[in-house]
């Protein structure tokens, strides 16, 4: 089943306190799970590594991505994502520095749910993760936990 | 390559053929002159000698007044029959006897005239003495018919004739065999040419063909080609190079401003971040001062961003690649005046004028970072008014097309409006009007890419107006 968990793949302390500042702003009170790199990333979503223990059946329900990620980079990430069938479905939001045209298509032609520069105005940056919260975890309806084992 | 109206084969048959049949004609003529006359001259010294025996056959005659003997002695002219008339004279000058008999004037002079030879129309006359020892006894006279000799004369010219003729097919049988040796060359030369222009290839070479200058011509232009095949290569070579270190550079430049993007504003984003951090979590420690140097922290910062922002579009913008469409330079204005109204409504005293059809073709995304700049500047050049009108349209200017975008803000001091377009160079204070001056360089840079030209006019609190061309394009 899905649970009310966020990922963050996020390798700069920096942005990362800042994010999760700006969530507890507005109450956002969700378990927030800090991966510094993409590999950690993967094993976090795979149930690999230190995360082995987890259970596979229990995924984020939203998952903000940085593309420049250490040992393997966000866009690769992304991609291993959409290609197992167990992770396909999640809604993952790019949260970026990066306003590069061929970054914001490569995301988008990998699948990613959205994509968002994060802006160096702390103001603004507070505000786009107040919608974020508010979009990915209040208002969207997160996809059906795939069923796995029986039959189809 | 054209085809030549004259080919060179036929240039030289005719110079050829018109010295030969000038040469043949002159020398023609002079034969037949030269043969006119000495066919003249002979029949004279004929003429003459046949006057002579006769005056001596006539002598006796003469001597013994005879008439009869002497018209036996002239009825011999029979057996001639280019003499038409003759007669005898006695030594009074009274004729004596004639040929034919009884031949009058005008066949036959009624009494004798000077001696001597004479033409008259197609006759020849002779008159001569007839002598006895140094007696005179009385003359003869002699009409010879011409008309024989013409006779002669028009036979022997059509004889020249028909050897000039013929001298003349040979000569264009001559020479339309020896112009092969010059024409041909020329003309393996001039297709060598064409070959080499329509097929583009530097490759081909001119046949050898003679020992002569057109042999050397022919090398001279085979020289030529490997040459021209030589820069070619080395062109070639050198655009490889240049677009490879382009290429190279280019790379560089993107992922130099691919990390300034990532890099640079990352920091930023903490400095201003926790600014506001130290702000909300230890503001009650914090005096006014203090508070106000960290609004000074986080204001400078994110002008820093704005910078980044700014620079990073500048150099997009010079790689980007042009895409022309057709579009309305009007509509995306009022797109983005519409846009500035509602940022900031409280300036309800804000005219926009846009003109109607300013169709361009052009790249519809750069036009507009283009007009956005500018539309920009008025709105925030005008600020301090309380009301403004800003214009966007176009005119025509010796045929070109100027656009133009028009203010009555604060204007600027022209003196300093060749800064204008060059990177961070502003003429207004950050304290009066914000900015980072990087806008109407990548205004400029957007222009020139679609070949036009930008200039500025403008005078303090008078407004300011920005015009600018477009290389017309026809789609
Ligand atoms: N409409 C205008 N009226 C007066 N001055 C202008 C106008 N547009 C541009 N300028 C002058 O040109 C400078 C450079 O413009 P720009 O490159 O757009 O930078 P910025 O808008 O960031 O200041 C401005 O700082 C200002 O001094
Ligand atoms: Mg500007």
């Amino acid at each position: 089943m899905t649970n009310t968990t966020i990922l963050m793949a996020e390798d700069n302390p920096n942005d990362e306190e800042l994010t999760l500042r700006a969530l507890r702003k507005y109450n956002v009170s969700n378990e927030v799970v800090v991966v510094r790199d993409g590999q950690e990333a993967l094993d976090y979503l795979f149930c690999a590594g230190e995360y082995a223990s987890r259970s596979a059946n229990v995924q984020p329900q939203v998952i903000l991505l940085d593309i420049n990620l250490p040992k393997v980079n966000g866009l690769e990430v992304l991609k291993r994502i959409r290609a197992d069938k167990r992770t396909r479905t999640l809604p993952v939001v790019m949260l970026t520095s990066s306003a590069e045209e061929r970054d914001r298509f490569a995301a988008y032609e990998n699948h990613a749910n959205s994509y968002i520069r994060k802006p160096v105005d702390f103001d603004q940056f507070t505000e786009a993760v107040r919608h974020l919260g508010l979009y990915w975890l209040v208002l969207n309806q997160p996809p059906p936990a795939p069923r796995s084992g029986n039959g189809r | 390559m054209r085809t030549p109206r004259t080919t060179i084969r036929r240039k030289l048959i005719l110079a050829i053929m018109l010295t030969s049949t000038t040469a043949l004609a002159l020398a023609g003529t002079a034969l037949t002159i030269h043969e006119v006359t000495s066919l003249r001259a002979l029949l004279a010294r004929e003429l003459a000698t046949r006057a002579a025996i006769l005056a001596a056959n006539s002598t006796a005659a003469l001597a013994f007044q005879n008439p009869e003997d002497a018209s036996q002695v002239l009825a011999g002219l029979r057996t001639d029959p280019s003499i038409v008339a003759a007669a005898l004279y006695d030594a009074r000058g009274g004729v004596f006897a004639t040929y034919p008999m009884g031949a009058s004037a005008p066949l036959v002079p009624a009494a004798a005239g000077a001696m001597g030879n004479r033409l008259e129309r197609a006759s020849l006359l002779v008159s001569r003495p007839v002598m006895e020892g140094n007696r005179r006894l009385g003359s003869l006279f002699l009409r010879s018919d011409l008309r024989a000799l013409d006779e002669r004369v028009r036979a022997q010219v059509m004889a020249i004739l028909v050897a000039v003729l013929g001298s003349m097919g040979v000569a264009l049988a001559l020479s339309a065999w020896l112009q092969g040796g010059i024409a041909q060359p020329v003309r393996i030369l001039a297709e060598t040419a064409k070959a080499v222009l329509d097929r583009k290839d530097y490759s081909v070479r001119a046949r050898a063909v003679s020992d002569d200058e057109l042999g050397v011509l022919a090398e001279g232009f085979n020289d030529m080609l490997a040459e021209i095949q030589r820069r070619d290569a080395e062109l070639e070579q050198r655009v490889a190079d240049r677009t490879a270190a382009l290429e190279a550079s280019n790379k560089e430049l993107e992922a130099f401003s691919y990390s300034v993007s990532h890099d640079l504003r990352a920091p930023l984003r903490a400095i201003d971040g926790f600014s506001k951090a130290l702000l909300e979590d230890c503001g009650d420690k914090l005096d006014q001062v203090g508070t106000k140097h960290l609004d000074r922290v986080r204001t400078a910062t994110r002008q820093m961003g704005q910078l980044i922002d700014d620079l990073l579009n500048l150099a997009r913008i010079s790689r980007a690649e042009l895409r022309r469409e057709r579009f309305d330079l009007g509509a995306v204005g009022k797109e983005i005046a519409a846009e500035l109204k509602r940022a900031q409504p409280e300036r309800e005293g804000v005219q926009f004028v846009i003109a109607e059809g300013m169709t361009v073709v052009a790249d519809t995304q750069l036009l507009r970072v283009v007009l956005d700049n500018l539309l920009r500047n008025a709105w925030k050049f005008t600020a301090k008014h309380p009301t403004a009108r800003i214009e966007l349209g176009q005119h025509r200017d010796n045929g070109h097309r100027v656009f133009f975008v028009t203010d009555d803000g604060a204007g600027f001091d022209m003196a300093h409006a060749n800064l204008l377009f060059a990177p961070f160079q502003r003429l207004h204070r950050q304290s009066d009007f914000e900015g980072t001056g990087v806008g109407l360089a990548t205004v400029q840079r957007i222009i020139h890419r679609h070949g036009g030209q930008l200039w500025a006019d403008g005078a303090v609190e008078r407004g300011a107006s920005f015009s600018f061309t477009l290389s017309e394009v026809k789609s």
